[in-house]
This record gives structure tokens, sequence and C-alpha cells, in this order.
């Protein structure tokens, strides 16, 4: 068996031959349906007559008709508005708390590490659909055990679920799940930095804080810059943390988010290529953000090493 | 060694000025730092202990009682959910356990021997193979499930175990793991000495390569088990017949009934404890053999 296969393939043919699996299900589950996708974009569906019989229903050519459909779709575009509010929230405090989480873990003589450190990374282990599920009951004025001390204080209750409280409560959600995973790693880079580095400036008198902004953080921003963009990917991909909370609440629509409305394009309404045309566009416009950013992070630092 | 299990031993300690006074600097603990901890700590084990409480009530305490309060309705909340549609929520953990045990076990062999591929050997192709499976990690899912869907569709596969296990056996990012992981633990010589001994190049991967890869791939094992057990949109889209949900979907189609009958809410939230139980646990036993250096590792490079 080795020698036969050995002899079929030797050490030259050896890479391709492992590289078999990954490629087919590439094939298959990254490129095919991407080309689809895109495919589906540019086409839509012709009824000839009253849409009856075999040949009533025809695929023909549309050109960027469905992009064009999408882009002026008012419920799409207040879903990317929407989503990029939240973005906006949602990146920088997960990955601010993030930081400061993981900068504390890793300073001097501070207590109850190991146990804080698995306590905050634990939310990483909880699916999302079931953390939007406890926040959603959390936030419930029935059950929400801050609605009953503010109750006792005689003070107003905010409801989390409608207007510009569901913007903080679905925020809320993706930082209480992400902030753990993120410090972990940043602070896995902060562990990596040689305790010879912070000598001389401890010598010279430093301040833990000066410590942390002036060698720590620029040390690890090669992560903070990889963090940043992975959360990018998948803020502006949110969807399941709206639609389990739409259950509890009517202020979020079967469109709140971009991902949504495709969702109902192609599911709801039946109408696959308009939700094709939508998913492309969700996809290009996160892409052109991410590696946006990346650019932008990239030129700045590069300035900085020029000074 | 695992940076979750790791502590930093200060060789500075008593020297910094102002230590003359009070008990020796290495008993103090650092206040702000040791706080702003717990106060995560605090938030971020919040919904979990609320979770184990809110298990704990009955239909009727759980909107009369404080929620900090514990009910009296564990056993009975336990027995509904047992019997809701003859025991459809343990099929759920099963095809949970199944969807995340199989697709993570499938997705680590790829990943080693494509990993391993690239770490190791030199060929024409090979960056332009490498940065086009890393293309991957970039595709945003929408894109890939709803086409997938339609395509799994013509081959009569959408609503089956394999529409949810197929799309998630390639993980760029399990890829990516192993080959950082092989190029740093397999050394070359080592295959060059399996060469010298006939071995074919199959054997000197399964029997050389593989064991000595291991504690990278359980990371990648580990993530990818993560990964499809929480995947929520993936099986949303592919499935109808609920005797297939993982626990995710399932717990969604019920807090949705909930909305009309608040009595299910008591299944929802038991059910919700008991999904996540297994995560828990299986998180605290291996915290220790999460190689966290590999992950940034991989960040850094």
């Amino acid at each position: 068996m080795t020698s036969a296969r050995r002899r079929s393939y030797g050490v030259k043919g050896a890479p391709y031959a492992f590289l078999v699996p990954s490629t087919i299900l590439f094939a298959l589950f990254f490129a095919l349906p991407i080309g689809y996708a895109v495919w589906l974009s540019l086409h839509k569906v012709q009824v000839k007559g009253l849409g009856l019989g075999a040949d009533a229903r025809r695929e023909v050519w549309a050109g960027f008709e469905n992009y064009a459909g999408a882009l002026t779709d008012s419920e799409f575009v207040a879903g990317a508005l929407r989503v990029l509010g939240y973005g906006a929230i949602v990146v920088p405090v997960m990955l601010g708390l993030a930081l400061v989480l993981a900068l504390m873990l890793d300073s001097e003589k501070v207590r109850l590490a190991p146990f804080t450190r698995l306590a905050i990374f634990l939310p990483y282990a909880i699916p999302g659909v079931v953390a939007a599920l406890l926040w959603g009951f959390l936030y419930l004025p029935d059950v929400s055990p801050f609605s009953f001390v503010l109750q006792r204080l005689g003070l107003p209750q905010p409801d989390l679920l409608d207007g510009g409280g569901l913007y903080a409560a679905l925020s809320n959600i993706a930082v209480w799940g992400g902030t753990g995973f993120n410090m972990i790693v940043i602070y896995t880079s902060l562990r990596a930095i040689p305790a010879e580095v912070y000598e001389a400036a401890k010598l010279d008198g430093a301040t833990p804080l000066q410590i942390a902004l002036r060698i720590k953080i620029p040390m690890v921003a090669p992560s903070l810059v990889l963090t940043f963009f992975f959360s990018i990917i998948a803020t502006l991909q949110v969807f399941s943390e709206p639609t389990t909370l739409k259950p509890l609440t009517n202020s979020v629509s079967t469109t709140w988010s971009p991902l949504m409305k495709v969702y109902q394009d192609a599911f709801g309404k039946g109408d696959i290529h308009a939700a094709a045309a939508g998913a492309v566009i969700i996809a290009v416009a996160t892409l052109v953000l991410s590696f946006g950013f990346l650019r932008a992070a990239n030129s700045r630092s590069k300035q900085e090493e020029a000074r | 060694m695992s940076s979750l299990a790791v502590d930093k031993v200060d060789p500075a300690v008593g020297a910094a000025p102002g230590a003359a006074q009070g008990p020796p600097l290495r008993r103090r603990v650092a206040l702000v730092p040791t706080l702003t901890l717990l106060l995560g700590a605090v938030y971020c084990l919040l919904p979990v202990a609320w979770v184990v409480i809110a298990a704990t009530k009955s239909g009727s305490e759980l909107f009369s009682t404080f929620t900090f309060l514990p009910g009296t309705g564990f056993t009975e909340n336990l027995s509904d959910l047992n019997a809701y549609r003859e025991g459809i929520y343990w099929q759920w953990m099963g095809n949970s356990a199944l969807y995340a045990g199989l697709g993570a076990l499938l997705s680590t062999a790829v990943s080693a021997i494509s990993g391993y591929a690239l770490a190791i050997y030199r060929f024409r192709g090979r960056e332009t193979v490498f940065n086009v499976l890393m293309a991957g990690v970039l595709m945003p899912p929408v894109i890939l499930a709803i086409p997938q869907y339609l395509l799994l569709a013509k081959v009569d596969l959408a609503d089956t175990y394999w529409s949810v296990l197929l799309p998630l056996i390639l993980s760029p990012y399990g890829v990516y793991l192993s080959r950082i992981y092989a190029a740093a633990a397999v050394p070359g010589d080592v295959v060059e000495a399996g060469r010298m001994d006939g071995a074919g190049e199959w054997r000197i991967f399964t029997r050389v390569a593989l064991p000595m890869m291991v504690p990278g791939l359980v990371t990648v094992f580990l993530f990818q088990f993560v990964a499809v057990w929480n995947n929520f949109l993936l099986p949303y889209i592919m499935l109808s017949d609920d005797e297939k949900f993982p626990i995710t979907l399932g717990l969604f189609t019920l807090l949705e009934q909930g909305a009309n009958t608040p009595a299910l809410y008591t299944l929802v939230i038991t059910g919700a404890l008991l999904a996540v139980i297994p995560l828990i646990a299986l998180f605290l036993v291996i915290q220790r053999f999460w190689s966290l250096d590999l992950l940034s590792g991989a960040v850094k490079s």
C-alpha cells in the first residue's frame, strides 16, 4: 500500500495529493457558491403570460438591475445604516475593553488573574443565540434585575428593547460575547514582549501607566489591528442576535440588519436574485471597509516608523 | 503550556521606592487592575448566574419574584423539557454533538494534511494555493450560505445532515493554524530521515509528523467544535425539519413559539442552561490544553 502510493506520486507529487481534499472542498463550498451568487445577482426571472407551463419562467440577463434595486431599496439602506451605527459602538467598545483588561492582566501584583481571565473568556463558549436569549430576558422589564432596582429607587426605567435603547442592548450582547476572546489574543501578545524591554523604563521611574501607553500598546499594535480587522467583518454580518431578540420585542423588524433583509428576500419573498445581489453587496462592502481599515492602519504605522 | 495558566514571576518586587513602610510589596495587591478584572468577571458571569437561577423558577415565579431569588420549579422544568414533543430537546443536543463533533474531526483531518503539505514541501503554486484558501476566511458567511443552500437543493441535499456538515469541513483558519504549527513542530530533517529509511510520504505524515502535530491539532479541533456548535446562520438556512435541528436552532424556535405562549419561556430558559453546560464543562476541562500562544503567533505573522 505504502510503496504503491509512493511510486504513484513520490516526493514531488505528494503535496498535490495531500492538497486534494481541501481543493475539492474549496471548489465545491467556496468558489462555486460565490460564482453562483454572482451569476444569480446578474439575472432575473422573466415570466411569460400567466407564468404557467414548463417554459413560462425563464432566467434572463438582468445586468445591474438587481444591484440598483437593492441600493435604492429604503429598507436595505436603512438596515445598512443601522448596522454601521451598531458597528461603530461595538468594535471600539469591545476592543477598548479587551485592551484594558489585557493590560490589567499583564500588570504586576494583580490578584485572582487566572480566575478572572477564565471568567471573562467564558462567553466565547456560549452560542450567540443563547447569549442573545439570556440578555433578552435580562432586558425584559418584568424579569430584569436592573428594572427592579431602578423601580425600588423610584427612578425611571429605560426600555432597552425599543428605540435607541435597542442599539445599546444589541451592542452589549456583542461586547459581552467578544471581549474575552480578543482580550486573550491581546494578552498573549503582551506576554510575548520580553521583560528586558520594560527594565530600562522602570529604572527611569516610568509609571505602569506610562509603560502601558508608551511601550506595551505600541508593541501589541499588530494584534490590535488584526482584532479590529476581524471584528469589523464579524460585526457587519450580524444576524443571529437581532433575529433572536425579535420574538421578545416588536421593535426588531424582519429586515433590521442587511443580512436579515437578504434572508427575507430569499426565503420570505422567494426572490433569490435580489437576495444574491444583496449578499454580494454586503460581502463587497465588508471587504472594502475591513481592507480599507487595514490599509489605513498600515500606512499610519509606516509613517510612524519614518519619523 | 497554554497562556491561560502562566503567571508572571516578578524579580523586581520590593525594589521600588516607597516600599519601606507597610507590608512587603510582594504581598501587596495592585488594587485598580484587580478590581477592574473582578468587575469584568462579574459582568461576564452575570447572565450565566441568571440562567442558573432562572431555571429553578416555575412559570409564575419567573415574572413575579426577584430575578436573583431561586425558585422551586427546577425538577418540574426539567421534566417539562423532557416531555416537550417527546424529548425533541435531547434530539437537538444529539444533533449538535454530531454536527460539532464529526464536523470538527473531519475539519481537523483536512486542516492537518493541508497544513502539513503547505508547511513541509516546496512546490510550484504553494503560495498561490495558500492564498486562495486564505481568501476563504475573509468571505462573509452570507455570500456562501444562500448559494450553498440553492446548490445543495439542486442535488437534493438541502435539509439533510450533510447540508450542515459538509460546508463547514474546510476551515481556512484551521489550515492556517495547522500550517504554522507543522512548520514549528515538524523538523525538516525528521522528514528527511524518514525518507532515508525508505518510508513513503503518506507513512511519514501519519506515523512521524501527525503525532508531533497533536497539540496544535487539539486547538484546531476545539476552535472548530465551538464554531460549529455555535453556528446559527447555516442550519437556519439549510434545515426545515426540526428533527435535524441543532440546539441553537431548536432553542430559537422554542423562543419564537414562546412569544405566543409564555408558558414555554421556562422551557427556553431551562433548555438554555442545559445547552451551555456541555460547552462550559468542555471549556473548563480543556482550557489547559488550549494552545493560545499558537493563536497569537498566528496573529503576529
